[in-house]
């Protein structure tokens, strides 16, 4: 195949949600049930396309091309492109193919709704954007598409916008959202500012270069506060990565996310949207790695959430709240891994984690469904034999989440925990945090699967009426993300030769960073026994809370009671920010924005130049008289008052 | 003075005087035809310039044809006299005083330029001798081609918007009786 | 060249003023179109006479030209003031005023 043929090919690859995107967009009034047939085809063609983009990397065949100039300002110079290279090969392979079996997924769980077509249309929209998103060559293009992501997310939060929660939930991921692209933004322009280019290639040989710059940022007010300017950009661009990929203090709009349908969940705040901060700290890691204060920052939020998402998750209620804790939690562990540089393995994990947390969402979704939307695990319980195959892909994503050897999930999640262990001081503290948080996990995981499946059943008698297994349409992708649960895996398999075969295929984009040698393989399989301990452990505790002596976890709760409550109320976030930033923000506009600068200044200066022009026009509508004769004498005027200028002029 | 100066001031004597009968006739007709002498006048002052052709489309357009469509609308028309009445603006004679300032502005304008010759590839005894009707045909196939087909197109569209204008839409046509 | 060009740039400026006194003081729409036409004479009695002056023939092919849009804005400007006076019963500029603000 030629050149051009090859980038034809893998053009088509976000081109055909986009025109699944338009037909449902455009014509959902008569796709309206049957938009599937539009959506589902394309994106599925999408994902058999991206295999063999993944056959052509595999054989070392990189792309890298400008399709178009698409903004020249002076020296800005942005085109629009595409880059593949093995990063955006694993991202393009979990992007289609979670999307694939999200968009079969919906036609059974959206099934009767009145959106469907829209559904559908934004569901495309979303899977054009996040391909873009990875396959851009450029800052400003990311940028773009990293927006139109977060728009698809808002859309499909407030899909149910005739639901006073769905819409509020929507609003809070995008204004929390511009907290961090206001980040990203200044980052870009200091980028471009400093190094005068956004192309990834080139900022990263210009931040090479400009390694030892300082910037002064209390200069404009006569102070002194040099900072790293790699740092700075690094921190800046970190910022955005942290309101996208929900990290403290940022994660708040995550679990608000979850009032949308139960398959943008899975989607797009498990398995894609929310990793493109990952995607984007791995993808400008030679940026990161120039400066180790902002490495050490990425390792220690990310740690930091991980344990701090993890706590909470211990006691929410709400399946699919528990679940989004969890993915804050496990976003937590990749942004460790990025933070110690070991992008490969945040990568590893980002893509295990889509498969599994994919299946856990679209699991939960099955059980939501069953129970005609119930979603308070306490009114559930003893659904093990009436939804036997939603029961069993939610075991094996649940064992893929708590580490249990063999699972996808304990691949990658232990090698994340060995490559802290072995990153110094700073690492080994980060490792007993994520040791922690794993135990945690698998509490959660397994609280969510006794309290769900096992045990007397709670239910209302209404929906106990009702339960049913979900038809076909949504079982069989279930099973297919609880087989990639399990083998996907396998393609990094630890302590054996040969077997890390996914950091061996990433290698050439993380070429620069620095090896981390596995000196000591006894200590790493000593390491490994630890984390294998600590999982079962957690899922002994579980058992015990949950199967065999019911009462502990009250006997629990009020010991502390404090604690308790500061956890069932997500450390108070909410409340805090309510209090520090939303209250205040409301006082100011409406008593100084709203009273003084809109009506006194702003509309009385409108209203100013209405009245003034309404008054002269009052006057001056006089000169036209209507008469012909009296226009032709102001065009002989004007020629009288040419000549005589002329004249004078001699 | 020689002869062709002697022409010169009787063609510009009747020029100047049959405009000035143009403009103050009451009655359209008489107008017209004052308007007529000024047009054979100025081809008279053509021949006189060396440009014969200019002079005979001067009598066969403007003489020819214009006056006749002036003379076959006033036909048309067929004004009542009283209608005519009232001949000048209200306010003329501000209006006839800004004309005449402009044309003394225009004359001391002129009087004070100089033009010198600057000779170029017709000089008269050239085009006498290949007539002025070839040497306006070479310019005007040559150089000035393009602008020559555009003028066709203005001729076709002024020829097709008169109809326009002037025909009695029916309303099987689709518009207002008498637009 | 026995005539000189002055001579002849006078007599154009003068049936010009004529032409513009005509055009801004008569109500009549068809001595206005009339007015119009000495106008555009005066400029042809120019273009004509610089013709010869400077021994071009540039000057005589843009009177072509104006001859023909002379002869369009003849028939478009009557066929205007047919259209006109067939639903105003008038020829009398001043007694069309639409444009009064």
């Amino acid at each position: 195949m030629t050149r051009s043929v090859v980038l034809f090919r893998d053009l088509l690859i976000p081109i055909l949600p986009l025109a699944a995107f338009l037909v449902n967009g455009l014509f959902g009034r008569w796709t309206r049930e049957k938009a599937h047939w539009v959506s589902v085809p394309a994106v599925v063609l999408s994902f058999l396309l991206s295999l063999f983009v993944l056959k052509d990397v595999l054989s070392g065949v990189n792309t890298y091309a400008s399709l178009y100039r698409w903004i020249t300002v002076g020296a800005f110079d942005v085109s629009v492109g595409v880059m593949i290279d093995p990063l955006t090969a694993v991202m393009l392979i979990v992007v289609t193919s979670v999307s694939s079996l999200v968009h079969i997924y919906s036609i059974g769980y959206m099934h009767g709704d009145k959106g469907y077509a829209r559904f559908f249309a934004y569901l495309s929209l979303f899977t054009f954007s996040m391909l873009m998103l990875v396959l851009s060559n450029n800052l400003l293009e990311l940028f773009v598409f990293w927006e139109a992501v977060g728009l698809c997310s808002y859309l499909l939060i407030g899909h149910w916008y005739d639901r006073r929660s769905a819409a509020d939930a929507a609003t809070k991921a995008f204004v929390v959202n511009r907290v961090g692209d206001f980040g990203f933004g200044l980052g870009l322009l200091l980028i471009f500012v400093t190094l005068g280019t956004l192309d990834y290639q080139a900022v990263f040989l210009g931040a090479k270069a400009a390694t030892n710059q300082t910037v002064d940022l209390l200069a404009p007010f006569g102070g002194k506060l040099d900072v790293g300017l790699v740092t700075l950009i690094a921190l800046l661009l970190f910022a955005g990565a942290m309101g996208k990929s929900a990290q403290l203090p940022l994660h708040v709009w995550l679990p608000d996310a979850m009032e949308g349908p139960t398959p943008v969940s899975a989607l797009i705040h498990a398995a894609t949207m929310v990793t493109a901060g990952v995607y984007m700290v791995a993808r400008m890691h030679p940026v990161f790695e120039l400066s180790p204060s902002a490495m050490a920052t990425v390792a220690v939020v990310g740690g930091g959430t991980a344990i701090f998402a993890a706590t909470i998750g211990l006691v929410q209620n709400d399946i699919k709240r528990v679940v989004a804790y969890s993915t804050v939690s496990q976003l937590g562990y990749m942004f460790l891994a990025c933070g110690i540089g070991a992008y490969g393995i945040a990568i590893f994990h980002l893509m295990t984690h889509a498969f599994f947390k994919g299946l856990l969402f679209l699991g939960a979704g099955s059980v939501i469904h069953a129970l005609s939307g119930e979603q308070d695990i306490r009114k559930m319980g003893g659904l093990r034999n009436k939804i036997p195959a939603t029961y069993l892909t939610f075991l094996i994503g649940s064992l893929s989440l708590a580490g249990v050897p063999l699972f996808a999930g304990f691949f990658s999640k232990d090698e994340i925990l060995t490559r802290a262990f072995f990153a110094g001081d700073l690492g080994r503290v980060l490792w007993g945090v994520a040791l922690l948080g794993a135990l945690l996990t698998a509490f959660y995981a397994f609280r969510l699967v006794y309290l769900v499946f096992h045990g007397e059943t709670r239910l209302l008698p209404d929906a106990a009426h009702h339960v049913h297994e979900s038809p076909p349409v949504m079982t069989v992708p279930l099973w297919i993300l609880a087989v990639l649960a399990v083998f996907s895996g396998w393609v990094g398999i630890p302590l054996i030769a040969g077997g890390d075969k996914i950091g061996h295929f990433l290698e050439p984009v993380f070429k620069g960073v620095a090896h981390v040698a596995h000196a000591d393989i006894r200590l790493e399989f000593w390491l490994i026994a630890v984390s294998v301990i600590v999982a079962l452990l957690g899922i002994a505790v579980a058992d015990m809370f949950y199967r065999t002596r019911p009462a502990m976890p009250d006997k629990v709760a009020s010991a502390w009671p404090r604690f308790y409550s500061l956890l069932l109320n997500k450390w108070w976030f909410d409340e805090i920010f309510d209090w520090a930033i939303v209250r205040p923000t409301r006082r100011i506009s409406e008593a100084f924005l709203w009273k003084v600068a809109d009506v006194r200044i702003i509309d009385a200066f409108v209203n100013g130049v209405g009245s003034v022009t309404q008054q002269a026009a009052a006057s001056w509508r006089r000169i036209q008289t209507g008469l012909t004769q009296d226009y032709a004498m102001t065009v002989v005027l004007g020629l009288l008052a040419i000549v005589a200028v002329w004249l004078a002029a001699w | 003075m020689n002869l062709d100066q002697a022409f010169f001031l009787y063609f510009a004597a009747m020029i100047v005087v049959f405009s000035i009968v143009t403009i103050t006739r009451k009655n359209p007709v008489y107008a017209v035809m004052a308007l007529l002498v000024v047009f054979f006048h100025v081809a008279g002052l053509y021949v006189l310039l060396n440009a014969e052709f200019i002079a005979a489309l001067q009598v066969v357009v403007y003489a020819g044809a214009i006056l006749v469509l002036y003379l076959f609308v006033l036909m048309l028309l067929s004004v009542p006299r009283e209608a005519l009445g009232a001949a000048a603006h209200r306010r003329w004679p501000v209006y006839a005083l800004v004309g005449g300032a402009t044309t003394f502005e225009i004359a001391l304008l002129l009087a004070r330029s100089k033009f010198a010759p600057r000779p170029g590839p017709y000089p008269p005894d050239v085009v006498r001798e290949m007539g002025s009707t070839q040497a306006i045909g070479t310019v005007l196939f040559t150089e000035f081609l393009y602008p020559f087909e555009v003028i066709s197109l203005v001729l076709l569209v002024a020829m097709i918007g008169a109809i326009v204008l002037t025909k009695k839409w029916t309303p099987a046509q689709g518009g207002e009786e008498g637009r | 060249m026995t005539i000189p060009l002055s001579w002849v740039l006078a007599l154009s400026a003068v049936v010009f003023g004529i032409g513009v006194i005509g055009l801004l003081t008569r109500r009549n729409i068809l001595i206005l179109l009339m007015s119009l036409e000495l106008i555009l004479n005066a400029a042809n009695i120019n273009l004509v006479a610089f013709s010869n002056h400077l021994h071009s023939m540039r000057g005589n092919v843009i009177v072509v030209f104006t001859i023909a849009v002379a002869a369009a804005e003849a028939a478009v400007g009557l066929a205007i003031l047919l259209a006109l006076f067939r639903n105003r019963r008038t020829v009398n500029l001043d007694e069309v005023r639409e444009m009064k603000g």
